[in-house]
């Protein structure tokens, strides 16, 4: 009985704020139409540039393959190696590509001779490659800026299979065989990978950091003084204080969930419960991590900050952008121990690739275990006397 | 003067008697200077394969030796029918499956790739790199020359973001909230009254933050250089001029944000929402500006941090000279002077 007013007095204490409201209401929709757009690596719009040394009928297709491709924009042609450099460092293109002088002919003098040798040194620098030019077959200099890793190798990996079917019929051949098809998101669209992610950082940013706000700001009004003094226990309290961030989440992902249906036209290929189950123990987790460190916190500042912090680690080590195998062993090692990299991955199933209970009831189990110890902690870390 | 020392001395006070700000100040740039230097690389490696293929037969097992012995892949199993691999691959058992075709010794018939496409872009990854191991096409013919970074290290990429983002958080954030909090206790009313002229207070309020970015600063361009191995290609001298510039503008964009916010609750929200969200997501920092919508691009164009970035880029990792910035340092000296003017402007009316 107590718990009802209790909560009565949270969901008036929202309420009455002059911002929370419109931040519960208007952000999980901006995160939704925003968001997509924007959390987008997909490598497109490289720009080449092409220095042509060799000006034959060979590298004039070779130019026209380039321009056909959808991944390249075709930016011109530069006199020379050092006027196509000048251009990536001023930021005007993303590749330089440069075809020998004496490519073509290479080309055809050298088809027979290279089965023999086979791989040949590819070590030696590509200028003096050029500057001997005679003898063995001379190179394709490909410059990628590869400031921005994964453009640079996507971009010079490209243009390089298009060099090679240029040049050699025979691995045109082979390249022609091997074909590749994408389960699950054939368009291979970025929104489709990006969209249940979104749904762990709405949960993030408002089960996450309004909690941590909450009872830090009641200690800095003096109203938590006011709580204590009453015969309340321990454990409705902090209840009360959790139940309206999950009624607010259970809001959020249905709001979520609509607009990528209407929106994005994206919608669940697995069971739709899952999906809630998951967002509500990931919204456990939260709100219980946000009171904890409320709990700890005397200033609004050092409540969010410490929020922040770790909020960020949490996130970047999560798989939420880049795959977790992918990681050293010690970040890898962390993620059996982060709630959010089991979301993300059980998330990811259920909605991308359709997966039922019995492909993520382990991410179930340990996120479950995680947020009731949270929760756990959050209540024996509240104390009503200093 | 000496009343301006007092005043800067109290500041300084503030922060440091507050040691788990203080603690968090320092960690966060270390720690996420780690996690992005080491944790967030997108590089092919332990990619989980599996072989359908209905025979085991010699050229079979030669493609799938020549993948396994790839430091990309790993053979996890081998399966008779591409449904079994496609189960794998929805229940996070494997990433990418290898089909091969009927007879495929004697007939040579294709290959396909099933691959989990969920995520696009490692997706297209592995894919490529695949693709190259069967058909072995590393020949000589190509040489690709990875400029600025050559072992294509996401620390590169991401150090002079993590510069735009820190040292904006720490002069707006922490700026704005310290106004913020005298305003709502009650001693800034104090403040007002003292001897000191109005103006006078906030610059001290804005000093030890100064200092506190430098430091943060100089650590950063430590670890970058010592720990992540990132080379600073350009000169010291203009990277910290530029710094100092977008320390200023950070300032005045904190102050702006002290004179509009009446409690410290919507300073911390303004400051977190309406600007560390959109420097993470607008600024280039993770995703590439120039992959989004039009409009997004208009917006993004107004955001700082974007041509800070652009600037230490260039000015770090590709060594340019502070000629080919120009118009980067440009834009950002017109938003100081603009944010300045405004933030003093609205200061001083309230005052009135």
């Amino acid at each position: 009985m107590t718990l009802r007013f209790l909560i009565q007095k949270e969901f008036l204490q929202i309420r009455r704020n002059s911002f929370l409201p419109k931040l519960i209401l208007f952000f999980p929709v901006m995160i939704m139409c925003v968001m997509p757009w924007v959390m987008n690596m997909e490598v497109k719009n490289i720009r080449v540039q092409v220095v042509d040394n060799d000006r034959s009928t060979q590298s004039q297709q070779l130019l026209h393959s380039i321009e056909a491709s959808r991944y390249f924009i075709f930016g011109g042609q530069q006199p020379s190696y050092q006027a196509a450099l000048k251009e990536i460092e001023t930021g005007k293109t993303d590749v330089a590509l440069v075809i020998p002088q004496h490519y073509s002919r290479d080309l055809t003098k050298g088809s027979a001779s290279r089965e023999k040798n086979g791989a040949g040194s590819n070590s030696a620098e590509a200028q003096p490659a050029l500057a001997e030019g005679k003898g063995d077959m001379t190179q394709v200099l490909i410059a990628a800026n590869a400031v921005n890793g994964t453009k640079g190798s996507m971009g010079g990996a490209y243009l390089s299979q298009i060099v090679t079917a240029n040049a050699s019929p025979n691995t045109a051949a082979i390249q022609s065989k091997l074909s590749s098809l994408f389960l699950y998101n054939k368009h291979l669209n970025y929104k489709v990978f990006m969209i249940p992610a979104l749904l762990a950082v709405v949960m993030m940013l408002m089960c996450g950091f309004l909690p941590a706000l909450n009872i830090v700001g009641e200690k800095e009004s003096g109203t938590i003084e006011q709580i204590n003094v009453t015969p309340v226990s321990k454990w409705s309290f902090i209840l009360a204080k959790l139940i309206p961030y999950w009624l607010i989440a259970l809001f959020a992902v249905t709001v979520c969930l609509l607009l990528s249906w209407a929106v994005y036209g994206i919608t669940c290929q697995g069971p739709l419960w899952l999906v809630y189950v998951l967002a509500m123990l990931l919204a456990l987790f939260f709100s219980s991590f946000g009171l904890i460190i409320s709990n700890y916190s005397d200033t609004m500042q050092q409540a969010v900050f410490v929020m922040w912090f770790f909020i960020v680690c949490i996130m970047l080590l999560s798989g939420l952008f880049t795959p977790t195998r992918s990681m050293p062993s010690w970040a890898y090692a962390t993620t059996y121990v982060n709630p959010m990299s089991y979301f993300i991955e059980a998330v990811r199933t259920v909605f991308v690739r359709g997966g039922t209970i019995m492909s993520v009831w382990r991410q179930i189990l340990a996120l479950g275990s995680i947020s009731l110890l949270m929760s756990v902690w959050a209540v024996l870390s509240y104390k009503k006397n200093n | 003067m000496k009343q301006f020392i007092s005043f800067v001395i109290k500041e300084a006070r503030h922060i440091l008697r507050d040691k788990r700000t203080m603690l968090i100040l320092f960690g966060m740039p270390t720690v996420m200077m780690l996690i992005f230097g080491f944790a967030i690389t997108t590089d092919v490696k332990n990619v989980r394969l599996v072989a359908v293929t209905s025979q085991m037969d010699h050229e079979t097992q030669a493609a799938c030796d020549r993948l396994a012995a790839s430091e990309y892949f790993t053979l996890t199993a081998t399966v008779p029918t591409p449904r079994e691999a496609e189960l794998l691959i929805r229940s996070q058992k494997a990433d990418l499956a290898v089909v091969f075709g009927k007879n495929f010794a004697s007939k040579h018939t294709g290959i396909q790739f099933i691959v989990d496409g969920a995520d696009p872009n490692m997706a297209q990854q592995w894919t490529n790199y695949a693709m190259g191991v069967i058909s072995n096409m590393q020949g000589s013919l190509v040489n690709t020359k990875m400029l600025y970074n050559p072992q294509m290290k996401s620390a590169y990429n991401f150090v002079p973001a993590i510069m735009g983002m820190l040292l904006m958080l720490i002069c707006a954030m922490m700026t704005s909230i310290s106004i913020v909090r005298e305003k709502e206790k009650g001693t800034m009313e104090v403040l007002l009254v003292s001897p000191v002229r109005p103006l006078m207070i906030i610059v001290a309020k804005a000093v030890p933050y100064l200092v506190l970015a430098f430091v943060i600063l100089v650590v950063i361009l430590l670890m970058s250089r010592y720990v992540l191995m990132v080379p600073l290609a350009g000169s010291i001298f203009w990277i910290a001029a530029v710094s100092t510039l977008y320390i200023l503008l950070a300032l005045s964009l904190g102050l702006l944000i002290s004179n509009i916010a009446k409690s410290q609750l919507v300073a911390l929200l303004a400051s977190a929402m309406l600007l560390l969200m959109p420097i993470v997501m607008l600024s280039g920092m993770m995703f590439p500006v120039e992959s989004m919508p039009t409009i997004l691009q208009w917006v993004s164009a107004i955001i700082p941090p974007r041509y800070y970035i652009e600037a230490m880029r260039k000015l770090m990792i590709m060594g340019v000279g502070i000629g080919d910035v120009m118009r980067e340092v440009g834009i950002l000296l017109g938003m100081t002077v603009v944010l300045l003017t405004v933030a003093l402007k609205k200061f001083n009316t309230r005052l009135e």
